[in-house]
């Protein structure tokens, strides 16, 4: 028929995700026309090469790590919930919500956002950057073009300036604490259209 | 002797015994004949006008504004149109706003925003740099420039189609009304109407090139197959109701030269070889498209491949090459970006064509989305389907700029010849200019383009790593 109903519809508890995630229904919708689009074989779920055939991803150094963040759970599918709450993490902090203990936090609350990018760089998931992985992140940004001496000179340096414990390693406290002056907000978040 | 007759059924076979033949006769005398003459009645540029009235009615534009007004992002004002001219509308379904800085603008805003540092020895690694990187990460899997290249264009109000139907919801009993009139149009009238004209037109067309095949070499055969090709092309034109408009024919290309063009669809051959001869390239398929490959080549010279030919490049550019070395022969017809790219942007042009040496004549050709669209999804629709979908929209409306010929200039390689012709196909059909490759459609991205995000960002660090280890 001519008309076709809401396609709100189509996606699933809408009204949950818009609450957890913060994103308004327009977003959602168009959120979920990029879904279904780098969807392509129509499977209601991405899996990493839908995400590895983005240009813009692929030519990114840390691109690897970014498309693990989707699937960080051990699966190898991520379907529409799970995509728009780690994207989620990129919208604008809400600065007016009101901080009664009944809202949950926002993924895209400041420290949120920083522990979205700490587990970028903690591979393994065991809450503090060690000297490797750091090595390895780096190794990423920079791929061929220092040494690897220079590479260990500069993670020993970051290592020293935010390790307050002396544990070799960078907690998610000691992280957030070298980052206090930073406006989170601005530098992790993506400029949505209204 | 009895009747075995009804008289009444006497009568209806009478009736369609009657209209069978006014049918064919109307088919025969408006469409037929000026295919093969080369002449039109301006019906369908009537029908066209009819179109657009109805599409550009209160009532359909309606349907583009009742959106809810938070997805309004680049609103294009649809201003004056000039009737040959069809400008280039560009995407307004964006849903991020890109900053065009540099990596290294950005990584320095960062530190500077989050330490109190003096700037001037802040230039080695931050922990902070990787918001950055995943930042463009995010926005590259929001909104990618070349993704959205592969889904057809959206529309800003609606044609009548259902497939073209996205985000528009239930207007009102009137419109709806309309839409199932414009069915009946289309599936009842129309299709029927156009399947049997590429029927015919491809049935003459295997004929009369077979015929035309026995004839001996010389100035007779090739003026015939001149002729027999673009009529039975210009049946199919019919068989499409597309409405094509050419601009600066003085620029068409001659024998010995190569037409390149960008590609959306596999009607774009049809399109151009309806107005102009030429030698076309490709690979030889089996079935339907097999048949007519071979009877066509009975007649002029096309170039085939089989398919184990393909992968070898220098076979594939000495035939090429021999091709047009022949001034006798017809120009060829390319399409370098390889794929179907759907008509808002052109893609990275394949160099084979450029090295060769021959000269290049650009095509640029631009389709209308408002009447159909034409642009080929491949991985979402068979060729069959396809070719449905478009004989059942209402018409194909498109343009044709042949640009002046251009030639491999002294110090210029094969590389930057394709990026020049690229660039002037780009700017006459108002398409954005990508420096992507369509392969990027179903493959991966070179390493190359990581390999620079890499250097960018060591440059910021190695560099004052230098400066320490000097002082």
């Amino acid at each position: 028929m001519g008309s076709s109903s809401s396609s709100r519809n189509k996606i699933p508890n809408a009204q949950e995700l818009m609450h957890q995630t913060g994103f308004s229904s327009a977003h959602l919708l168009r959120l979920h026309d990029r879904f279904e689009s780098l969807d392509r074989d129509n499977r209601g779920y991405l899996s990493p090469d839908d995400f590895e055939v983005l240009g813009g991803l692929a030519m990114n150094p840390i691109g690897g790590r970014i498309i693990e963040a989707f699937f960080s759970s051990g699966q190898d599918t991520v379907d529409f919930s799970s995509f728009v709450r780690i994207l989620a993490h990129f919208r604008p902090t809400d600065r007016n919500r009101n901080k009664e203990g009944t809202q949950q936090e926002l993924p895209s609350s400041r420290t949120r956002k920083l522990k979205f990018a700490f587990q970028l760089y903690d591979l393994d998931r065991d809450g503090k950057i060690s000297r490797e992985e750091l090595l390895q992140v780096l190794r990423a940004m920079l791929g061929l073009q220092v040494t690897e001496e220079q590479l260990q000179s500069i993670a020993e340096r970051a290592i020293q300036e935010a390790d307050l414990d002396k544990d070799d390693a960078i907690s998610f406290d000691e992280f957030k604490k070298s980052l206090e002056k930073m406006d989170i907000d601005t530098k992790m978040s993506v400029s949505f259209l209204k | 002797m009895e009747l075995f007759f009804n008289p009444f059924d006497n009568l209806v076979c009478i009736l369609l015994g009657i209209s069978f033949t006014v049918w064919f006769t109307l088919l025969l005398v408006f469409i037929i004949v000026p295919a093969i003459f080369g002449v039109s009645f301006g019906i369908r540029r009537l029908y066209m006008k009819t179109l657009l009235k109805v599409f550009e009615s209160p009532l359909t534009t309606a349907a583009a504004f009742s959106y809810d007004d938070s997805w309004a992002t680049l609103r294009i004002e649809r201003g004056a149109k000039e009737k040959n001219h069809l400008l280039y509308k560009p995407y307004s379904n964006a849903i991020i706003a890109k900053e065009p800085t540099s990596l290294e603008e950005e990584i320095k805003e960062i530190r500077r925003s989050g330490s109190n540092k003096d700037l001037d020895s802040a230039t080695e690694f931050e922990l902070s740099d990787i918001f950055y990187f995943a930042r463009r990460g995010v926005e590259s899997i929001m909104d990618d420039e070349v993704t959205k290249r592969f889904t057809a264009e959206e529309l800003k109000s609606w044609n009548l189609l259902t497939r073209s139907n996205y985000n528009f919801h239930y207007i009102s009993l009137r419109l709806t009304v309309l839409w199932g009139l414009g069915l009946l149009i289309r599936y009842g009238f129309l299709l029927p109407l156009r399947v049997t004209l590429a029927f015919t037109g491809v049935g003459l067309l295997v004929f009369l090139t077979s015929v035309v095949g026995l004839l001996p070499n010389g100035r007779m055969k090739n003026f015939l197959s001149e002729k027999v090709h673009l009529m039975c092309y210009r049946i199919c034109v019919r068989a499409l109701t597309a409405i094509i408009t050419y601009h600066d024919s003085e620029n068409k290309p001659k024998n010995g030269g190569i037409c390149v063009a960008n590609h959306t669809s596999p009607i774009d051959v049809i399109i151009l070889a309806s107005d102009g001869c030429y030698a076309m390239v490709g690979q030889i398929h089996g079935g339907l498209m097999g048949v007519i490959q071979r009877s066509m080549v009975k007649a002029c010279p096309h170039i085939w491949f089989e398919r184990s030919e393909v992968k070898d490049r220098h076979l594939v550019a000495k035939r090429l090459s021999d091709h047009v070395e022949d001034k006798s022969k017809l120009p060829i017809l390319i399409f370098p970006e390889g794929t179907c790219i759907n008509n808002t942007s052109v893609m990275m042009f394949k160099k084979g064509s450029f090295e060769i040496g021959a000269t290049v004549y650009p095509v640029a050709i631009k389709y209308d989305p408002r009447f159909g669209d034409a642009f080929w999804n491949s991985s979402k629709f068979g060729m069959v389907n396809y070719l449905l979908r478009m004989m059942s929209s209402w018409a194909i409306v498109c343009s044709v700029w042949y640009l002046p010929p251009m030639s491999r200039e002294e110090g210029e390689d094969a590389v930057q010849f394709a990026n020049r012709v690229k660039a002037a196909i780009a700017r006459q059909g108002g398409l954005v200019d990508l420096l992507w490759d369509g392969g990027l459609k179903r493959a991966k991205v070179k390493d190359t383009f990581k390999e620079e995000q890499q250097k960018l960002y060591s440059k910021m660090l190695v560099g004052t790593q230098e400066d320490r280890s000097r002082s």
